[in-house]
């Protein structure tokens, strides 16, 4: 039988910070994932990780007010601060596991500056720290010989006495299900990017693990928070790292104009995502922008500049625009980039159900809010991978093992999966919903929203499972079978489109990344509270939670 | 415009035949990739086409595969490049690797040559109380191979690989290097000393197909030819690989050009007859054919500027290396 003390869901950065946080507290620890570690969407983060270090001349304490600030008070306070407080210790535990960093004339650390921060604390391997951080922490993983399921596919959450007690998965190689028992299970499958079209997420970002979560009773917590990038590929949606701002960038519209001194006098260009987008988007509808699009401007920084430390961004521009962005501006648009809401999770990730932990982009601890600010979402998931990892490992040392029953709980999933293959294939396939959805949600659900857009989209949703309902899958054969893959992704993303749908009509205000025509302003007499989203069989239920405030009383936003 | 993919396709399912090509005819932007042909195909035409990809930019390494012969990520490969004259796009699973279905490979191989080289830092005494002090331009360098996505395109074509199945192969070799040239690794020696083995850094055969294949500039046989000097140099030099590099130098700097006939047995040593005795039938079918090096070796006119060059190329690097 296959069995762990503690199994992690997903091997990003998040996940594999956990494994290897759990081997150390001596648990029996496996990473699943549906894709080999390196490929996971950790490594499309591209300008850092933050962190305060005191011999910089850096206090922990304005990290952690500049995250309150971006996240428009909507972030836990007690949670910032234990990011912000432990970010120094963890960025040199990456720097020691092996991680190389760019550094000053001195060899120490070097830093850049970024978006939504007064001071630069962001530090950074070229323009591609992500990458470099998801190879490291796969090294790691070689190194303690933790167990790594590769391109399993995990079904379902095995609920046993009101724990989560393993998994359901399917072999994608040979088409096998299995059933993996655990103690704990800690979700760190990602945020639900695809969900949206277009979106800087890879493919594989589909929301399988906030959906396997909220089907199995777990809360998900203002999930109407979806942050746009200020600089996503024209087309494509390819992203442009932020770092580009941050090296002195500039935004233009149709005018050559730097239109940012008219949003954000004092931080121009690096005011904090949403502000940035919002500006951008306003240039657009009121017609200064360029066929649909601003342009960013790097000529300036020089070729040397731009070499050394925005490497991929020549290549990307080169590849995906067929610009050189030594000679050209590139033309860029506000896009789906990431989600702040997620599985809610406490301090040391455990979700409302007990035995499931999450962390990462599919988490809410809440240190992000209704805005994230760049660099903090890799901090985030080594932080609370860790925190989750040690908790979850420590518990289960005098846990006993669940009694499941193995052959029905399999015997059950390869029942829903036939059901799914021999389905007629006179049905609609999974691609033509998948991409109607992400256009709606796009439409409906953009940098601006509103009451009518988004009941539209609700409704369309509705639309959107009837017509999963009756999906069928064109390959029926077992050996990585990835039109069955795409399939299930469809369902989990469909759910995901409820709570988000369900939490932008429950907050009427505008606050972060929720930015609301028809209440276009922050409103903290109603609205100082995050919104719940759970699952019953009638449909999305509703909750309020206060916002955790410790030192920093909310005020007026302004860059 | 429209284009065709012309593919090869493979089902463990499929008894009747081992593997067959399909061609499929799509319609794209002018500035597509082959993979967003491939996706189109997937989504619009035959959903049981089986790929791997995911950040659609170059990063995740998922999509490598023989665009034309070669290995490319196809997500970084235009359609207009890849078929300039209109033709017919040939897409096939990456070379040196067992087939799963259709473009899918199995990269267990891949992964295990990976973890045959300790790929993990390996530092020291106890660890510093903040972050190891490094130079900028050490780290810089080192950027250039963390850069590697492993998406396996260099191992694909491999030709050293196609004919021994033990060498460590490019990507795995590239990843040592990362260890070898980190100024925070305190192994470096162990590690050269492991790669100076048999199936290590000699058996290269600097075809050059790795850094032509290499979508992100790592240049793997670089590093190979790097991590040489650094062996030689941290004193490996008794191996066939090192005496042939030396055999090779003496001769050019005492005669302007190759002795091929001393070069083998300063290689292998004058007194390992078996060695020698395996030379043999090479040296017969060489002299049937009237492909005998000359017995005396003559030094070119005016080799006294080759070795005037060589004085000049020692004096810089004994400049460098102080």
């Amino acid at each position: 039988m296959l069995e762990h003390d503690v199994l992690v869901v997903g091997a990003g950065l998040a996940g594999m910070r956990a494994a290897v946080a759990a081997h150390e507290k001596g648990a029996n620890v496996a990473i699943i994932s549906k894709v080999h570690p390196v490929r996971s969407h950790s490594n499309a983060a591209q300008g850092g990780i933050n962190a305060a270090l005191t011999d910089r001349g850096d206090s922990w304490e304005d990290h952690a007010f500049d995250t309150v600030k971006g996240s428009d008070y909507l972030g836990d306070q007690d949670a910032i601060e234990i990011m912000c407080s432990e970010a120094g210790a963890e960025l040199i535990r990456m720097e020691h596991m092996g991680v190389i960093f760019n550094r000053d004339d001195e060899g120490k650390l070097g830093t850049r500056a970024f978006g939504g921060q007064r001071k630069a604390r962001t530090f950074f391997v070229a323009d591609f720290t992500g990458q470099a951080m998801l190879h490291v922490l796969y090294e790691q993983i070689l190194k303690t010989g933790v167990r790594v399921y590769e391109e399993w596919f995990v079904l379902d959450l095995i609920m046993h006495e009101g724990r989560c007690a393993g998994v359901t998965a399917l072999e994608i190689a040979t088409g096998r299900v299995f059933v993996i028992r655990a103690k704990t299970v800690i979700m760190c499958s990602g945020g639900v990017g695809r969900l949206f079209e277009p979106s800087t997420n890879a493919l594989i970002v589909t929301g399988d693990g906030m959906a396997q979560a909220y089907r199995a009773g777990a809360s998900l917590m203002d999930m109407e928070m979806v942050q746009y990038h200020p600089t996503t590929l024209k087309g494509s949606g390819v992203l442009i790292t932020e770092g580009a701002r941050g090296e002195g960038a500039y935004l233009l519209n149709s005018q050559g104009e730097r239109f940012m001194k008219r949003y954000a006098p004092n931080m121009m260009e690096l005011a904090s995502r949403d502000v940035v987008s919002r500006s951008e988007q306003t240039e657009i509808n009121e017609g200064r922008g360029i066929d649909g699009c601003v342009l960013l401007d790097c000529r300036h920084l020089g070729e040397k500049v731009i070499r050394e430390r925005l490497t991929q961004i020549v290549d990307i521009g080169r590849d995906f625009a067929g610009v050189d962005i030594m000679k050209e501006p590139i033309p860029i648009r506000p896009g789906m980039h990431y989600i702040m809401g997620g599985i809610k999770t406490d301090v040391d990730g455990l979700t409302s159900v007990p035995g499931l932990y999450a962390a990462g982009e599919c988490a809410n601890v809440s240190v992000h809010g209704g805005n994230r600010l760049g660099a903090n979402s890799l901090l985030d998931t080594v932080v609370f991978g860790r925190r989750s990892g040690h908790h979850a490992a420590d518990v289960t040392k005098d846990m006993d093992w669940p009694k499941l029953n193995i052959e029905d709980l399999a015997g059950q999933a390869e029942d829903s999966l036939q059901k799914l293959l021999s389905r007629n294939d006179s049905g609609e396939r999974w691609s033509k919903i998948r991409h109607d959805l992400g256009v709606d949600m796009d439409k409906y659900f953009g940098v601006y929203r509103d009451e009518r857009g988004m009941q539209t989209l609700q409704r369309n949703i509705q639309n959107y499972k009837d017509r999963y309902a009756r999906v069928a899958v064109q390959d029926k054969g077992r050996v990585f079978n990835t039109d069955l893959i795409f399939t299930l992704e469809l369902g989990f993303m469909i759910d995901c489109a409820e709570a988000i749908v369900a939490g932008g009509l429950e907050r009427k205000e505008s606050r972060g990344a929720h930015s609301r025509t028809d209440h276009p302003t922050r409103d903290d007499a109603n609205w100082l509270k995050h919104v719940l989203v759970t699952r019953t069989p009638k449909g999305p239920k509703l909750s309020h939670l206060p916002v955790v405030i410790t030192k920093w009383k909310p005020e007026e936003r302004k860059y | 415009m429209e284009v065709t993919l012309s593919v090869r396709r493979y089902n463990p399912d499929d008894k009747e035949r081992p593997s067959w090509w399909q061609d499929y005819t799509v319609d794209v932007e002018r500035t597509a990739s082959v993979l967003d042909a491939l996706i189109k195909v997937r989504e619009e035409v035959d959903g049981s086409l089986s790929l791997r990809c995911s950040c659609r930019s170059a990063i995740c390494g998922s999509c490598a595969m023989r665009v034309n012969g070669h290995a490319h990520l196809a997500c970084n490969t235009k359609i207009i490049e890849a078929s300039q004259d209109g033709s017919k796009i040939r897409v096939e699973p990456m070379g040196n690797a067992a087939v799963v279905k259709d473009l899918v490979v199995d990269m267990k191989m891949f992964w295990d040559k990976v973890r045959q080289v300790s790929p993990w830092l390996q530092p020291a005494g106890p660890e510093p109380a903040g972050e190891y002090t490094a130079p900028n331009e050490a780290m810089l360098h080192l950027a250039g191979v963390m850069s590697c996505i492993m998406c396996g395109a260099c191992v694909s074509d491999c030709t050293s690989l196609e004919v021994d199945k033990n060498f460590i192969a490019p990507a795995a070799l590239a990843k040592a290097y990362r260890f070898v040239a980190d100024p925070r690794d305190a192994q470096t020696v162990e590690r050269l000393r492991m790669l100076n083995e048999y199936s290590g850094i000699w058996d290269c055969t600097r075809c050059y197909e790795c850094v032509q294949a290499c979508p992100k500039g790592v240049a793997p046989m670089d590093r190979i030819m790097a991590m040489r000097d650094k062996a030689m140099e941290a004193g490996f030099t008794k191996t066939y690989g090192a005496r042939h590099t030396d055999a090779f130098v003496d001769s050019i700097e005492h005669s302007g050009w190759l002795d091929e006939l001393r070069l083998p047995i300063k290689t292998v040593g004058m007194f390992n007859l078996p060695k020698l005795m395996g030379f043999g039938p090479v040296g017969l079918r060489a002299l049937m054919r009237g492909k005998m090096p000359p017995i005396f070796h003559t030094p070119v006119p005016n080799v006294k500027n080759v070795r005037r060059l060589f004085k000049k190329v020692r004096a810089t690097q004994g400049r460098e290396q102080k």
